[in-house]
């Protein structure tokens, strides 16, 4: 069974701003274990000839040259905000870093 | 908000070793931004430069500005780094209202950019050797104002205002490695070093490297270990010092706050500062916690950055000269002293004068031009010398006429003035103002006559051979000729007249 305990989800929970219950807690716990399991299969599939790599499609250097688009009118941009004022988006004061 | 205690610089100093880190967010100039074709530009109307990927709309899908890489690369290469031959790009996780997709992309594991040095010359011409840990790719974030509470401090705020313009805005964050041994010269090294690379990314064209307008941005980590000691003590992290001046004295406040903390026996807390310009004192933000843990994981939505060798080659093949070689180059070329050569850099002439130069100006007529005429003119007017409107064309013109002996060194500063307000060219100012020396000996002869006239005893004690009082005569006559006259040939006829050989 991969390390997975209780309190690495309630970690993860609260970093991902995710309200979980107890039960739910125990639940994950136990299925993000078997789900790691799984996820670990594909490094005995791989020898050691073969290297890491973060994406499945064999492409690199996929560039856009720098040639200005399409914007959003302020209008258009803040239409699907909850709050505005000023043409800019109203979000409650949270105190975090600036 | 409560004054931390402090020890004087000096007694901090005596103690403890300070060891400093940087780390300098760069903004590109690019035209667009770092993953979407919205335009990167500043001081625009508020969520106008924005589209569907800024906003982390869902389903959106993010394409890499190639200028940008290329000018990642250019700043790699400009401060001693190794490219990479693979790099790619990292979802750094977190909540706040400054970046809608709830994530940063940045770049974690794999920076384009690693392993270099920049050598910092100090006041005195010390050379002092940082090494760059790396330098990686990343975007903005939104710009947030906060209302409601007292002005503009997050503390007692009741809301925010959020305006994604610069969210997307490439970025080029350089992280130094553990800067030890700069002893009290620590304040002064930290200035140099944000200034040199404000200085490099300026010259290689890649950023308006404006402090002002947070193009180069400076957090600060500063720790203190007492002397002979190899580990490091507990570091703090003072965010966004955006002036030169602000680095240095942050970094010395935070000296003389470390020391006094470690006196008291108490551990430093790691944690982030915030620099207050008004009190020059740094306040607690927030320490470092469970906030921190940013669950970086390679980005799915791009694929892996490999930069060629053969294009690698390529750019480094278009980076101009650095400047502090550029610099001493200069300086031998020009045979200026060390203090004629600090000033013109410091009044930010160094580009206009080589271009006057060119022109076709000695290196010292240039200089009398910018330093003598010009600078103080700008500063006047509040604009930077150079786009006051002189063109270089205009001071070879002006320094021939002098020369030529056509209008003198008091009209020529008259006829730039003319220049300045639109008249035309420096000969069409002269010829509109009617500047021109007047060497025609007939109006002068008038006047030495008038002039003499009017001072009989001072002809009479030049006649009697006391030279010297010529001057209250040649006075006399520029005035009456309203400064036009050649001085050197108002004198000759004064003698001539008087029929005194010297």
């Amino acid at each position: 069974m991969a390390a997975i305990n209780r309190d690495d989800v309630a970690h993860l929970a609260r970093l991902a701003h995710i309200e979980m219950s107890a039960e739910e807690l125990d639940r994950m716990a136990g299925e993000l274990a078997v789900i790691v399991d799984a996820v670990k299969s594909v490094s005995e599939a791989a020898g050691d000839g073969v290297p890491a790599t973060s994406h499945p499609i064999p492409l690199s250097n996929v560039f856009r040259e720098d040639e200005v688009g399409h914007t959003f009118t302020a209008e258009q941009a803040l239409s699907g905000a909850p709050d505005s004022d000023a043409d800019r988006f109203k979000v409650p004061a949270i105190l975090d870093e600036d | 908000m409560s004054t931390d205690a402090t020890l004087s610089f000096e007694e901090a100093m005596e103690k403890y070793d300070p060891v400093l880190g940087f780390e300098v967010h760069v903004e590109l100039n690019t035209k667009t931004k770092m993953f979407s074709s919205a335009p990167n530009v500043f001081g625009d109307e508020p969520n106008t430069n924005v589209n569907e990927v800024d906003l982390g709309m869902p389903g959106v899908l993010p394409v890499v500005n190639k200028t940008a890489v290329e000018s990642s690369i250019k700043i790699g290469l400009a401060l001693n780094c190794k490219i990479a031959e693979s790099c790619r790009f990292a979802r750094k996780n977190y909540f706040y209202p400054d970046t809608p997709k709830n994530f940063q992309t940045s770049q974690y594991d794999e920076p384009i950019a690693y392993d270099g040095y920049l050598d910092i010359e100090l006041e005195d011409g010390t050379v002092f050797r940082v090494e760059i840990e790396r330098a990686h790719m990343e975007e903005d974030a939104g710009k947030l104002t906060h209302l409601g509470g007292s002005a503009g401090r997050i503390q007692g705020a009741e809301y925010s205002l959020v305006d994604y313009n610069r969210a997307g805005v490439p970025l080029v964050e350089i992280v130094t490695k553990p800067i030890e041994g700069a002893g009290s010269r620590a304040p002064e090294l930290a200035k140099a070093y944000v200034a040199a690379v404000r200085e490099i990314v300026k010259n290689l064209g890649v950023s308006d490297a404006k402090m002002e307008r947070g193009n180069v941005r400076c957090d600060a980590n500063v720790s203190l270990r007492p002397h002979g000691r190899e580990r490091f003590g507990i570091r703090s992290e003072t965010k966004n010092v955006n002036s030169l001046r602000a680095v240095e004295h942050a970094v010395r406040y935070e000296i003389q706050r470390h020391a006094a903390v470690l006196d008291s026996g108490e551990p430093v807390i790691q944690e982030t500062r915030h620099w207050h310009e008004d009190t020059r004192t740094t306040t607690s933000g927030r320490a470092k916690s469970d906030a921190d843990d940013y669950r970086y994981f390679p980005e799915p939505d791009l694929v892996p950055v490999v930069p060629s060798r053969e294009w690698v080659e390529e750019i480094r093949q278009t980076l101009p000269e650095p400047p502090a070689e550029r610099r001493k180059r200069l300086k031998q070329d020009w045979g200026y002293s060390d203090l004629e050569f600090r000033d013109v850099v410091n009044a930010g002439v160094l580009d206009e004068i080589e271009e006057t130069i060119t022109a076709g100006a000695s290196a010292s007529v240039a200089r009398k031009w910018w330093m003598g005429e010009i600078v103080g003119r700008a500063k006047n007017a509040d604009v930077d010398p150079g786009q006051l409107g002189v063109t270089p064309a205009t001071i070879v013109e002006l320094s021939r006429m002098v020369e030529a002996g056509k209008i003198n060194n008091k009209m020529a500063s008259a006829v730039l003035d003319g220049v300045l307000a639109g008249e035309g060219t420096p000969a069409e100012v002269v010829e509109k103002r009617g500047l021109a020396v007047v060497s025609d000996d007939g109006p002068l002869l008038e006047a030495i006559d008038a002039a003499l006239a009017a001072q009989p005893d001072v002809a009479e004690k030049i006649r009697g051979g006391k030279v010297q009082a010529i001057g209250a005569i040649v006075g006399g006559v520029m005035k009456a000729t309203r400064g036009q006259a050649d001085a050197g040939r108002v004198r000759e006829l004064i003698l001539e007249k008087l029929g005194v050989t010297v």
